[in-house]
């Protein structure tokens, strides 16, 4: 080994190379035709410009770009040399490859149809959506009797589906970061990262960045933007659909990233990001006041489900809906329990509510729309084990793929994506049923035959049971937990807090739920410093139904979504 | 004085530290007449678009109080303050940077640099308490409500 890197070290002296590291954009990535992308190349050491040399398909990097590049003989915090070209683009559709000394990465920039096949894209992602929430959503909401559901769920009848694979450029896992930004940008890239490949320097905001979609239709044609969510408009979901950064946490720049690209629709929590620091209950380090600057922009602003439900009439198209300071609550706490934060947001809207109107105020636009709605607490809920209220939040998240299902009834044109952004490691196994004898909780999860029927009962026919605190109702586990006490039983007093940081940085069962009769202490299986249950690296199922569908099938990677959504829109296509 | 991380105090250990920073601040009267603060108190009005004080905040405003919470996770574990918080924090994956702490918690400057236990019980801290927003010039750290020259027990 250490007789080769000799022999190459040598050989690099001999001939004067430079050796490159990393070149970004990486391996193997599907970059859009005329999309702004920036190009970097990382070297182990530190060398000379002159003999740094680059060809993009065997001619010199400046012809193929058009401009030269900033060489950093020693970057920031790393031992070595980079050169990068910001925001270049290549318009010619076909196989390139990159060479920089020994190093060489191949690129797939692919066109896309010259004219659209939809006007409107509506994108659902269930974050977290795995498969144990669809059934357990059904379940729920539906019922089964011998053998066969009472009813269906919104996804259950989308016409074509594809498996999609999540893992990112330095993991098998994923997090909501970069799994949405795949989706959003066609590139893959490192847990955390948004709109942006992961370079080894430390500044968040230098690493080099890829086009999101919402700057490819801003560039190419005249759609509307549309942002939904049920959590921070500033989290990763909503974020990477505009956004660069390394950092998923930079949320003050994200919803200034935001208001750059000013999409016509943003519904969603969050609004301390929005306001000046001199507001109380802000979480910016600045003046700036978004709420101002969107309404400035001619937006109407929505705090509360009354107001957005008025805003929708505007005639503008433009619509600013903050409805929490932070995460939105979820709808068993908003509609049924008046738990979490309810006392302090008593009027929140729902993902309902906000697609209905986000569809309303985009269908404005004669050119089309993207809009993308995200079920956030899905995976908010499932992180500290609290299933109840993650199956209640899938439940709403289909109710709102109704709403688009019903927007493209009466608009053909209109692709529909369903999908999640990562799994958890969920599964239902049976029921839990209070009436089998003694108080070992354990010996009343029914398995197999002993599970039976859940007894969820739905009287007035909302879709939603009339509660979910039944005495014969879902077993649902984890794979992976923290030390916690499992209770076999609905957080009816609020979302579930299963663990605690101690001194050390260890995260330790809440105390909160031990004396809870029949609750019992589960010890971790995933590191001490794990505050919650962890993603699973599990496929994702998407589904999806209208024009451009038909390219979903067997297995994907995010960053074939974006191709296929790229074709739908023509983003690609020759410029008129 | 606590040396160590590695020496759990007692609690009448860690009662006498309080005391003697108090002492080492001069607030052992203040705290004898300190007035009682819920986290319940703290806002008039919590909305989308701000929180407003209390009336009885405001009329605390540099007056010395004692607060009742939970020692959050140190961000450092020796330092001059920390945060209250009205139940157990419990921070997801990401909630690494500041930003995303709840709203109704008080950042606890101490009269000095303490090394922390956290103990998983309910603390008692007091100082004198300050109103409005201020950005720490050493962490960057933001917060609307403080408790200077402090100090803490277990409740």
């Amino acid at each position: 080994m250490r007789k080769s890197l000799l022999v190459l070290l040598s050989t690099a002296l001999l001939s004067g190379t430079a050796f490159a590291d990393t070149i970004y954009p990486l391996d193997r990535a599907t970059i859009l035709a005329g999309s702004p992308f920036d190009f970097k190349i990382e070297f182990d050491g530190v060398v000379k410009k002159d003999d740094v040399k680059v060809l993009v398909n065997g001619e010199d990097y400046k012809t193929v770009f058009g401009k030269d590049a900033t060489f950093v003989e020693k970057e920031d915090g790393a031992q070595g040399s980079a050169l990068i070209v910001r925001n270049v683009a290549l318009s010619k559709p076909g196989a390139y490859k990159v060479v920089a000394g020994n190093k060489s990465v191949a690129w797939d920039v692919f066109g896309t149809s010259a004219t659209p096949k939809v006007k409107n894209v509506i994108f659902l992602l269930g974050d977290g959506l795995s498969v144990a929430h669809r059934t357990g959503a059904r379940i729920m909401s539906k019922g089964v009797t011998e053998g066969k559901a009472n009813g269906r769920l919104n996804m259950d009848d989308l016409d074509r589906m594809a498996f999609i694979g999540t893992s990112s450029t330095d993991s098998i896992a994923v997090d909501s970061a970069n799994s949405m930004s795949a989706y959003m940008t066609g590139h893959k890239t490192a847990i955390n990262a948004i709109g942006v490949y992961a370079d080894r320097t430390k500044d968040s905001f230098d690493d080099p960045r890829v086009e999101t979609i919402a700057e490819a239709l801003r560039r190419t044609g005249g759609k509307a933007i549309g942002i939904v969510s049920t959590s921070e408009l500033q989290d990763a979901t909503p974020a990477a659909v505009v956004a660069h950064t390394r950092r998923r946490a930079d949320k003050a720049e994200i919803a200034e990233m935001m208001f750059k690209v000013k999409p016509e629709v943003v519904l969603g929590g969050g609004s301390a990001y929005f306001l000046p620091k001199s507001t109380p209950g802000s979480k910016r380090k600045d003046d700036q006041n978004f709420v101002e600057m969107f309404k400035q922009e001619g937006y109407q602003l929505a705090t509360d489900k009354t107001e957005l439900a008025n805003a929708a009439k505007s005639n503008s198209g433009k619509v600013l809906g903050l409805f929490h300071t932070g995460n939105m609550d979820t709808l068993l706490d908003r509609e049924f329990l008046k738990k979490g934060t309810v006392s302090a947001f008593p009027n929140q809207p729902g993902l309902v509510d906000m697609t209905k109107t986000a569809l309303e105020a985009l269908s404005k636009n004669k050119d089309g729309f993207f809009l993308m709605v995200e079920g956030a607490s899905i995976d908010k809920m499932s992180h500290p084990l609290d299933w109840d209220r993650a199956i209640v939040e899938t439940i709403e998240f289909d109710k709102a793929v109704g709403v688009a299902r019903d927007f493209a009834k009466s608009n053909p044109e209109t692709l529909i994506i369903v999908t999640g952004d990562h799994t958890h490691g969920l599964s239902i196994i049976g029921t839990i049923d209070d009436d089998k004898p003694g108080t070992d909780m354990r010996q009343k999860v029914g398995t197999y035959a002993e599970a039976g029927f859940p007894n969820y009962a739905d009287a007035n026919g909302d879709g939603y049971p009339d509660t979910i605190d039944v005495t014969r109702r879902l077993a649902m586990f984890a794979n992976n937990y923290p030390d916690y006490y499992e209770t076999f039983r609905p957080k009816m007093d609020g979302p579930f807090v299963p663990a605690i940081q101690n001194e050390k940085k260890d995260y330790v069962a809440n105390e909160a739920y031990k004396n809870v009769p029949g609750a019992v202490l589960r010890t971790g299986n995933i590191p001490r410093d794990a505050d919650s249950g962890v993603h699973a690296v599990d496929d994702v199922v998407l589904q999806a139904t209208g024009p451009g569908s038909e390219l979903f099938h067997g297995y994907m990677e995010e960053s074939d979504v974006y191709r296929i959504l790229a074709d739908a829109l023509a983003l690609g296509g020759p410029k008129s | 004085m606590i040396d160590s991380l590695h020496v759990r105090p007692t609690r009448r250990q860690l009662l006498r530290m309080a005391v003697g920073t108090a002492v080492l601040s001069g607030i052992t009267s203040a705290k004898a007449a300190a007035a009682p603060l819920d986290f319940d108190d703290l806002y008039g009005k919590i909305g989308v678009l701000g929180l407003e004080f209390s009336a009885k905040t405001k009329a605390l405003n540099g007056a010395a109080v004692t607060m009742r919470g939970f020692m959050a996770p140190p961000l450092k574990a020796e330092s001059d303050f920390f945060v209250l918080t009205e139940i157990p924090m419990a921070l997801c994956p990401f909630c690494s940077s500041d930003s995303d702490w709840p709203d109704n918690i008080v950042v606890v400057y101490l009269g000095q640099k303490q090394t922390f236990v956290q103990s998983n019980a309910v603390i008692t801290a007091t100082g004198t308490l300050e109103v409005g927003s201020w950005t720490d010039p050493q962490t960057g750290f933001v917060s609307l409500l403080r408790l200077r020259n402090a100090s803490f027990a277990l409740a």
